[in-house]
């Protein structure tokens, strides 16, 4: 039990960080922009393509992986320069619409690309086993790619810390969001700074679908699941704050994570069995809808406001 | 003494309701010059076209040598304008200290340039704030790091719009004691207040304006002469 509990917990921290890389771009953009970008999620399924194909090209995972970020910024940027520019003035509706009609062109377009069979990805072969870790006395297996991905994500997560809280950008950052016109007449220029934040949330996204792909398949139509947790992760921890996207991020992985695994087992536990058995699945699924509608009940702004 | 700023013939609208018609303004370097006017006569909306924050119908705008009209208002902010605006508008997500690192820049390498130290020189009151976010501030310290957070861009024209609103009467004192200190520095400053007498104290030029156009200029001895046009433009 400790064995499953621990690797769910990890396993729920690795899927929270890699969930925090796309919020963290997501949260920026609607917060700094306004914009409601739901082609954030293609973003993600073509930078995973984008890292799979390069890693199939060049027969190895890191060339694919540094391939696929960079092609992704490259994607970003003249997705931000022709069609987003654009979009920041608009309404949140039109910005809907233009970018759901990007999610099907995205999806159409990698399916004529790379056929409708999800590629194969395959982790570094140096991590492909499990490693051994020492806790409480005993030996406990856990996936070394699975740890990879925790230390990736630990370590984005702290530069992007470090960025946004200590660096005069990241200063420019939180003014834009907070006071676009001030700050553009404090002399910075904030649509190329717009353009900046656009390109590192794509490569941000690219480096999540990336990691990913060993784990999950590599698919069209992989994006939307996720999209939708990470709107859950923003609304959660407060639109255009990244602090608030770290927290979400950790509490929407582990508790879906752990309620997955745990749920069911501890529903039997305590309730008769064909009522626990219909019961567990169904709400492990909606767990973190009903963490989400608690989270706003209290703080309708999310648990960290960027805008006062 | 070179001519620092010109406005001519400037006329700006919101839509098809026009605000100002041909709107003639200078000032030269080294100078304060005050904009006076009754409310929604045009002053803040002149000021917003000088920041290229508001869209301008037709006229010119020259500074420093630059026809500025047109460009984006970040250039503008570059090319040495500083504004501190209506209602103060520090950024509620930035520390007092981030306000003035953030913008912080001497891009004419001035000699004596405004750093975020010698701002809390100049207001010690904001210097022991330094970690406070900007919404966590009195009104008074709101108005005080605005004013700093554009000097530290070392601007050639500072314009300041009702720097003093809604501010209690000691820091009222405070803040045309700092306008005045930075005047005798040389600091070029565009102010837009209601307290006349205060105004006549700190500024060598007025100009007033009623329905976007310009009904009287003159000295600071002119208009403290002639209180027909305190009473007959301003309201007081």
């Amino acid at each position: 039990m400790t064995q499953l509990i621990l690797e769910q917990a990890l396993n729920g921290l690795q899927f929270g960080l890699m969930l925090f890389l796309l919020a963290a771009g997501l949260t920026l953009v609607f917060g700094i922009m306004d914009c409601i970008n739901l082609a954030h999620g293609s973003l993600y399924m073509v930078g995973a393509y984008f890292v799979a194909a390069a890693a199939q090209a060049a027969d190895s995972f890191w060339i694919g992986l540094g391939v696929g970020v960079a092609g992704a910024a490259v994607l970003g940027l003249l997705l931000e320069l022709t069609l987003f520019r654009q979009l920041y003035r608009r309404d949140h509706l039109s910005q809907v619409l233009a970018t759901f009609a990007l999610i099907l062109i995205a999806n159409e377009a990698v399916r004529v690309i790379w056929g409708p069979a999800p590629l194969l990805l395959n982790p570094p072969e140096a991590l492909a086993g499990p490693v051994e870790l020492p806790l409480f006395g005993e030996t406990f297996f856990y996936p070394a790619y699975r740890l990879l991905i925790i230390g990736v994500g630990l370590a984005v997560a702290g530069l992007l810390y470090l960025l946004v809280a200590k660096s005069r950008v990241g200063m420019w950052v939180r003014a834009g969001a907070s006071n676009r016109e001030m700050t553009e007449a404090l002399g910075i220029n904030v649509r190329w700074l717009f353009t900046a934040v656009f390109v590192f949330g794509a490569a941000l996204c690219a480096l999540a679908g990336g990691l990913l792909g060993p784990l999950l398949a590599v698919q069209v139509g992989m994006g939307e699941s996720v999209l939708i947790l990470a709107f859950v992760v923003i609304i959660i921890g407060g639109i255009g704050s990244i602090r608030g996207a770290l927290v979400g991020s950790l509490i929407v992985g582990t508790v879906d994570t752990l309620g997955r695994a745990l749920l069911p087992t501890l529903l039997r536990a305590t309730l008769p069995g064909d009522a626990a058995a219909t019961l567990g699945p169904a709400l492990a699924s909606i767990l973190i809808y009903l963490l989400m509608a608690g989270i706003l009940f209290f703080k309708p702004q999310g648990l960290f406001p960027a805008r006062a | 003494m070179s001519g620092l700023l010109e406005i001519s013939a400037l006329e700006v609208a919101y839509g098809s309701s026009q605000v100002l018609f041909g709107l003639d303004l200078a000032m030269a370097e080294g100078e304060a010059a005050t904009l006076l006017g009754r409310n929604g006569m045009g002053k803040t909306t002149t000021l917003r076209a000088l920041c290229g924050l508001q869209p301008v119908k037709a006229g010119r705008i020259r500074f420093a040598g630059e026809d500025i009209v047109g460009w984006r208002p970040d250039r503008i902010g570059r090319a040495g304008i500083a504004l501190v605006p209506e209602g103060r508008q520090c950024f509620p997500n930035l520390t007092v200290d981030e306000h003035l690192l953030a913008f912080f820049a001497n891009r004419r390498s001035v000699a004596e340039a405004w750093t975020p130290a010698r701002v809390y020189e100049l207001f010690p009151r904001l210097a022991e704030r330094r970690k406070n976010l900007g919404n966590q501030l009195s009104g008074g310290e709101q108005q005080m790091l605005a004013i700093g957070r554009a000097l530290v861009t070392n601007p050639r024209l500072l314009i300041l719009d009702e720097a003093t609103e809604g501010l209690a009467p000691l820091v009222r004192e405070e803040i045309w004691g700092c306008l005045g200190r930075l005047r005798a520095a040389g600091q070029s400053i565009l102010v837009v207040d209601k307290y006349v007498e205060k105004l006549i104290g700190l500024a060598d030029r007025h100009t007033v304006i009623e329905r976007g156009q310009v009904v009287w200029r003159g000295s600071s001895a002119e208009l403290d002469a002639d209180h027909g046009i305190w009473h007959r433009y301003l309201g007081i």
